[in-house]
C-alpha cells in the first residue's frame, strides 16, 4: 500500500463518517490503547460533531484501588517478602505513597516483564518469599495462569500472587447500569477480545441494544468500526461485530481461557473512582489458596483517604475529559502524577497531556 | 500493555519459540497459543504469544501501522 493510497482511504473514511453521523453518538472506547492512537492521531478532533468519544476505563493500572494498593505497598514493606510487579505500577500512587517509594525505603521491589521472570525469582530465591502483583485484564490473566501453572508444577513454596485482576464485561455492565453515564456504543477492547471473543459481549447488545465493534489499534482501524458501529446504530440492529479480524476471532482463544478457569474464580472487585463491580475480579481457586498472597499473608491497614480533587473516576467513566480535572497539567503531570489515570502510559489524562495537550487552550 | 505489532516465529523448542522483533531475536512462551508453527507471526503480550496469524494478516498490519498516522496527521 502507497501512503497516498492511505491518506486517501483516511479521507473517504471520514467523509463516509460525515454522512453517515446523522444524529448524536457517544462511542465509548474502553480500552486504554485505543485511547493512546486517538490521543496520538488527534482523530478526536477530526471526527464529525456528532460523533463524542470518550474514553473508559481501559487501563489495568488506572483501575487499581488506591486501598488496595496501600495493602500491597503494606506488604512489600516487610521482611523477606520480593514483591514483582510489571513496571507500569511501580509510580502509582496508594493513598500514601507508591512501590517506587517503598523500594527507595528499602522495600525489596523489583519489576518483572512477564510473570513467568517472577516465578524464575522464586525459584532462584528459595530464602525468600516472592509476590507477584497480578494486575491486569482478560489479555493478561492467562499469563499469570501459566506462570501459577509453573509454580504449581515446580512446587515452589516461596511464591504466591497478589491478584487484583479486572474483568472488562462486568465493568460494561456497571457503566451500562450507572445512571450517570451516557453512552450509546463501545469500541471493544482489541486483545481483550483475542482472548475472549465476542460471546461474552453479546448481552450488551441483547440486553441493552447498543452497538459493539472489536477494532483494532490504527486510526483507519478505529475510522472502520466507527462506521460499522453507525450501521449498527443507524439501522437499529445492535450486534457484536469484528472489525480486527486479523487478531480477533468469534471464539476468542479457548486455550486461554481454559487456563483463567483452570485457576481462579470470579468475586466482587473495586475499581477505582467507579467503585465495588459485582464479579468483576479474579482470586484463586481454593485448591490454589497456598498461592493466594491475600490469603497467605493478611494485612490490614488503616485505610488511608483517597486523593480529593482527582478527577480519574470520572474520568475513566466517560463523564470528564482529562483537560477538565483541575489538576491536569498543572498540579498533575507525567513526571509527578497524582492520580493513576497519569502514571500508565495507557492512562487517559497521560495520553493526553503527551499528544492533545497544546490542542486543547494550552492548560500546559 | 498490548504490543499490536506481529513477530515472525523462526524456531519452537516445547513450550517456547525464538522470534524475529525487529532484526534480534527474543523468546517467547507459546504455551496458550499451541497451534503456532515456525513461519507463523504472533500477537505478544507480557512474554506469551496470545494469538497467531498467517502471513498475509501480518503484512496487513505491517502495512497499516507505517502509513495510517502519518496520513492524518497531514
Ligand atoms: S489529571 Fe491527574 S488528578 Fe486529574 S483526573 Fe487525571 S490523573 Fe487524576
Amino acid at each position: 500500500m502507497q501512503p497516498y493510497r492511505n491518506k486517501d482511504y483516511a479521507q473517504h473514511l471520514l467523509d463516509r463518517l460525515r454522512q453517515e453521523a446523522v444524529r448524536p453518538l457517544s462511542a465509548m472506547e474502553v480500552c486504554g490503547t485505543h485511547t493512546v492512537a486517538i490521543a496520538r492521531s488527534g482523530l478526536r478532533e477530526l471526527l464529525p460533531e456528532n460523533i463524542r468519544l470518550i474514553s473508559g476505563p481501559g487501563c489495568p493500572v488506572c483501575v487499581t484501588d488506591d486501598l488496595d494498593l496501600d495493602i500491597v505497598i503494606a506488604l512489600a514493606q516487610q521482611p523477606g517478602i520480593v514483591m514483582a510487579t510489571f513496571g507500569d505500577m511501580m509510580r502509582v500512587p496508594g493513598t500514601q505513597s507508591s512501590l517506587l517509594e517503598a523500594k527507595s525505603r528499602g522495600a525489596d521491589v523489583r519489576v518483572v516483564y512477564s510473570p513467568t521472570d517472577a516465578v524464575d525469582l522464586a525459584a532462584e530465591h528459595p530464602d525468600k518469599q516472592v509476590v507477584f502483583l497480578a494486575v491486569g485484564f482478560e489479555t493478561t490473566i492467562p499469563t499469570i495462569a501459566v506462570a501459577v501453572e509453573q509454580a504449581v508444577q515446580q512446587g515452589l513454596r516461596n511464591f504466591s500472587i497478589f491478584s487484583l485482576h479486572k474483568l472488562v464485561p462486568p465493568v460494561m455492565e456497571a457503566l451500562l447500569t450507572d445512571p450517570e453515564v451516557k453512552l450509546d456504543a463501545f469500541i471493544n477492547p482489541g486483545h481483550v477480545c483475542t482472548i475472549l471473543g465476542t460471546e461474552p459481549f453479546k448481552f450488551i447488545a441483547e440486553k441493552y441494544g447498543k452497538p459493539c465493534v472489536v477494532a483494532g489499534f490504527e486510526a483507519v482501524d478505529i475510522m472502520e468500526a466507527l462506521l460499522m458501529i453507525l450501521s449498527q446504530y443507524n439501522q437499529g440492529r445492535p450486534a457484536v461485530e469484528i472489525q480486527y479480524k486479523r487478531a480477533v476471532r468469534p471464539e476468542g482463544n479457548p486455550v486461554a481461557r481454559a487456563f483463567i478457569d483452570k485457576y481462579f474464580i470470579p468475586v466482587n472487585a473495586t475499581w477505582r473512582g467507579i467503585g465495588e463491580v459485582p464479579g468483576s475480579g479474579l482470586a484463586l481457586r481454593d485448591e490454589f489458596a497456598h498461592l493466594d498472597a491475600q490469603k497467605r499473608f493478611p494485612i490490614t491497614v488503616t485505610p488511608g483517604k483517597r486523593v480529593k480533587n482527582c478527577s480519574c473516576g470520572q474520568v475513566l467513566k466517560g463523564l470528564k475529559l482529562p483537560y477538565e480535572c483541575a489538576l491536569f497539567g498543572k498540579a498533575c503531570t507525567p513526571m509527578k502524577p497524582v492520580g493513576p489515570c497519569m502514571v500508565s502510559t495507557e492512562g487517559s489524562c497521560a495520553a493526553y497531556y503527551r499528544y492533545g495537550a497544546q490542542k486543547v487552550g494550552g492548560t500546559v | 500493555m498490548c504490543l499490536a505489532i506481529p513477530s515472525k516465529i523462526l524456531s519452537i523448542k516445547g513450550h517456547t519459540a525464538e522470534i524475529d522483533v525487529g532484526g534480534n531475536t527474543k523468546e517467547v512462551n507459546i504455551t496458550l497459543t499451541p497451534e503456532a508453527k515456525v513461519g507463523d507471526y504472533v500477537l505478544l503480550h507480557a512474554g506469551f504469544a496470545i494469538h497467531v496469524m498467517d502471513e498475509q494478516a501480518a503484512e496487513e498490519i505491517f502495512d497499516a501501522w507505517e502509513v495510517a498516522y502519518a496520513a492524518l496527521q497531514e
